[in-house]
């Protein structure tokens, strides 16, 4: 105890000397006078101390429950233990899906269009998962097949006037398409020198977007694009997105079913078996190219689905909505949620879109907040907001 | 014995690194039933051998034939996976097992290039694919239980001593069918229990499963005991082939591992 007091002090003392300059000194040039705010040294110093304090608890908290599961006593959080026990979980669920369709008649349009970009995230989240979290190929350019979804909506309506209904797979059949084109070139890559291919990628769209004038209108990008209609009926403004909303509650909840059963899967097995090591995976017969190929097909495919929609409900899309901070954004959503888990991913894809909307009292901190959460969530919870577990299987040898 | 035709054969393969041969004009044979070791001082090229075999290398000379269902196919250039399903199964010197999955998964992973379904069976999750998935659970589990492993059927394999690792390694190896099994040095880092237990395990995967075993192994003990044939190599040449016997008595074989005053 006494030693950590000593060490936090050194911090606050080195604290103090390294803002002193920064909070202590000003020099006021008009009358040319120095002005010692020496009140701020002390406010550093405290500031400082209780932070270190704290954050060596914390460290050493998480060192002793590392040593308890080393030990086989671990005891997960009771946050987990309601989600693995289906006895919980299952009302729990069925709660938040009825919130989830009651959500536009007792909120606002503001809050249900709101919403409505949470869940395409949610399923870019997902999407981005089955290729990161699951086949463990880390992905950069994510954005990029959004935006092939989006503009592949807006350019055949604007040309062959193609409806919202038939976009809607071309979309992610173009995406899936795009996948495969960028999974040729990076077969052999992985880890950081895939991660600067897939960056690329993903600005090579955003630039194509941004230039090719006659392809795409460039910079001011396509407006009107209609909301998709029900069966030919064209609904009002407040209609539509409430229509666009049970849409994208509908596709969500699909994207859901269908990355749940591929990771409990034979495919799945193969992504996961190639996350955790190339060679042993290749050993085992699995074909890489076809594996690798597939995940980034299947993962591109709901980026093209969230594309049309996000085109469907903005009505205008230009590619400014396509840049590389998306992409980031829809990474940190499944690292933070943890890396292949569903409930992880769909917590934290709510949590990075609603959080910043509904706390617009902080926006000037919003990023400050961001990459701090970023580093604590780093340090102190590296699986994840919900950690993925691997499903056990029920064999019973007696039942031969 | 021999009478029959190899279910391995290698014909004078050589693998060079630029001008480093490492495994240079090396013929070896391996028959039905039988259980061979390849030994060598450390370096000799053991383990890039493996790995021209099982594709992971293409050898830059020479041949490697496999024989399943009586077809003999030449496996030179072939992607590791290809080599898997033509009934070659390896094991690796440092673990490699897929630690963030089950005991069980680990060994389901073995049992894809047996089993087909893909993307539409996944999502609808069809009678066959059902199926499938049954006989998977149920082969991996029949296999775990053989090598004395399903009471952690459902423990993440990162968990698993070290000893359990290695025994997972061989039966996800197992789990994809193989004729012929290649072990890299199976023994290393376990103690003198587990080796025992090892060679029961090989000797029992020979006799009932009826599949040959090619293994690497420094353990001379377990090395003389089990195996049918030895084969000893140094510096990428192959220094001699004979019984264990023939092998321990051998003055060349035992100047390379032992030392001039020894011989």
């Amino acid at each position: 105890m006494f030693e950590e007091i000593k060490k936090s002090l050194k911090v606050s003392i080195w604290f103090m000397f390294l803002t002193f300059p920064i909070m202590v000194i000003k020099v006021n040039l008009t009358d040319k006078v120095i002005i010692w705010r020496w009140k701020n040294l002390i406010l550093v110093g405290i500031g400082s101390f209780f932070l270190s304090f704290i954050w060596r608890y914390l460290l050493e908290r998480k060192a002793k429950k590392a040593k308890k599961e080393e030990m086989g006593i671990g005891q997960t959080s009771i946050f987990l233990k309601i989600f693995n026990n289906p006895k919980y979980a299952k009302p729990l669920y069925i709660i938040f899906l009825l919130f989830i369709l009651a959500f536009p008649f007792i909120f606002s349009m503001y809050q249900t269009n709101i919403m409505i970009s949470a869940l395409i995230y949610v399923m870019l989240g997902l999407g981005l998962n089955i290729v990161v979290g699951l086949a463990g190929l880390l992905d950069l350019g994510y954005v990029a097949f959004y935006a092939v979804g989006a503009y592949s909506y807006a350019l055949l309506n604007y040309h062959f006037h193609i409806n919202f209904w038939l976009a809607l797979p071309i979309g992610g059949l173009l995406a899936a398409i795009f996948g495969i084109v960028l999974g040729f070139p990076v077969l052999r890559l992985r880890g950081d020198y895939l991660a600067i291919v897939t960056l690329g990628f993903g600005e090579i769209i955003r630039l194509i977007l941004e230039n090719w004038d006659e392809f795409s209108f460039g910079p001011s990008g396509i407006s009107n694009i209609p909301r998709p209609s029900l069966f030919g009926i064209n609904l009002g403004v407040k209609e539509s997105t409430i229509f666009i909303y049970y849409l994208i509650v509908f596709m969500s909840i699909i994207t859901i079913f269908v990355v749940n059963r591929l990771q409990n899967s034979r495919l799945g097995r193969a992504w996961i078996a190639l996350r955790e090591d190339e060679i042993a995976c290749q050993a085992m017969g699995i074909d890489k190219t076809k594996t690798k190929l597939t995940a980034f097909a299947l993962g591109a495919t709901w980026a093209g689905f969230g594309g049309v929609i996000f085109a469907a409900k903005t009505t205008f899309i230009n590619p400014a909505s396509f840049t590389f901070l998306e992409s980031a954004i829809i990474l940190s959503i499944v690292v933070l949620g943890g890396m292949g888990s569903i409930q992880g991913v769909i917590l934290a894809a709510l949590i990075m879109i609603l959080l910043p909307e509904y706390l617009r009292a902080f926006s000037d901190y919003r990023m400050l907040i961001f990459g701090a959460s970023m580093v604590l969530m780093m340090v102190f919870r590296p699986e994840g907001l919900i950690p993925s577990s691997r499903r056990k299987y029920e064999y019973d040898p007696t039942k031969r | 014995m021999n009478k029959k035709e190899p279910i391995l054969d290698v014909k004078n393969i050589s693998m060079h690194f630029g001008g480093l041969k490492a495994v240079d004009k090396l013929s070896l044979q391996v028959y039905p039933d039988e259980i061979v070791a390849l030994i060598g001082p450390n370096g000799a090229g053991k383990t890039t051998f493996f790995n021209c075999i099982t594709g992971i290398y293409e050898p830059t000379l020479g041949d490697v034939f496999v024989l399943r269902d009586g077809k003999k196919r030449r496996l030179n250039g072939l992607k590791p996976n290809k080599v898997t399903e033509l009934g070659l199964a390896r094991t690796f010197q440092n673990i490699r097992i897929f630690s963030n999955m089950t005991v069980l998964e680990n060994v389901m992973v073995g049992r894809h290039c047996r089993t087909k379904s893909w993307v539409i069976g996944a999502i609808l999750r069809d009678k066959k694919t059902r199926q499938e998935e049954i006989e998977t659970i149920e082969y991996s589990y029949n296999l775990l239980e053989k090598l004395d492993l399903h009471k952690f059927a459902n423990e993440m394999a990162k968990n698993l001593p070290y000893g359990a690792q290695k025994k997972l390694e061989i039966a996800r190896a197992l789990a994809t069918d193989p004729v012929l099994l290649l072990l890299d040095e199976p023994a290393a880092g376990l103690n003198p229990q587990e080796t025992s237990e090892l060679k029961d395990i090989i000797n029992k995967i020979k006799e009932e499963e009826k599949i040959s075993i090619l293994l690497i192994e420094h353990d001379m003990k377990l090395v003389m005991n089990i195996s049918d044939r030895v084969y000893v190599m140094e510096s990428g040449r192959l220094l001699a082939q004979g019984t264990p016997r023939e092998i321990s008595q051998n003055p060349e074989v035992i100047k390379a591992y032992l030392g001039e005053e020894h011989a």
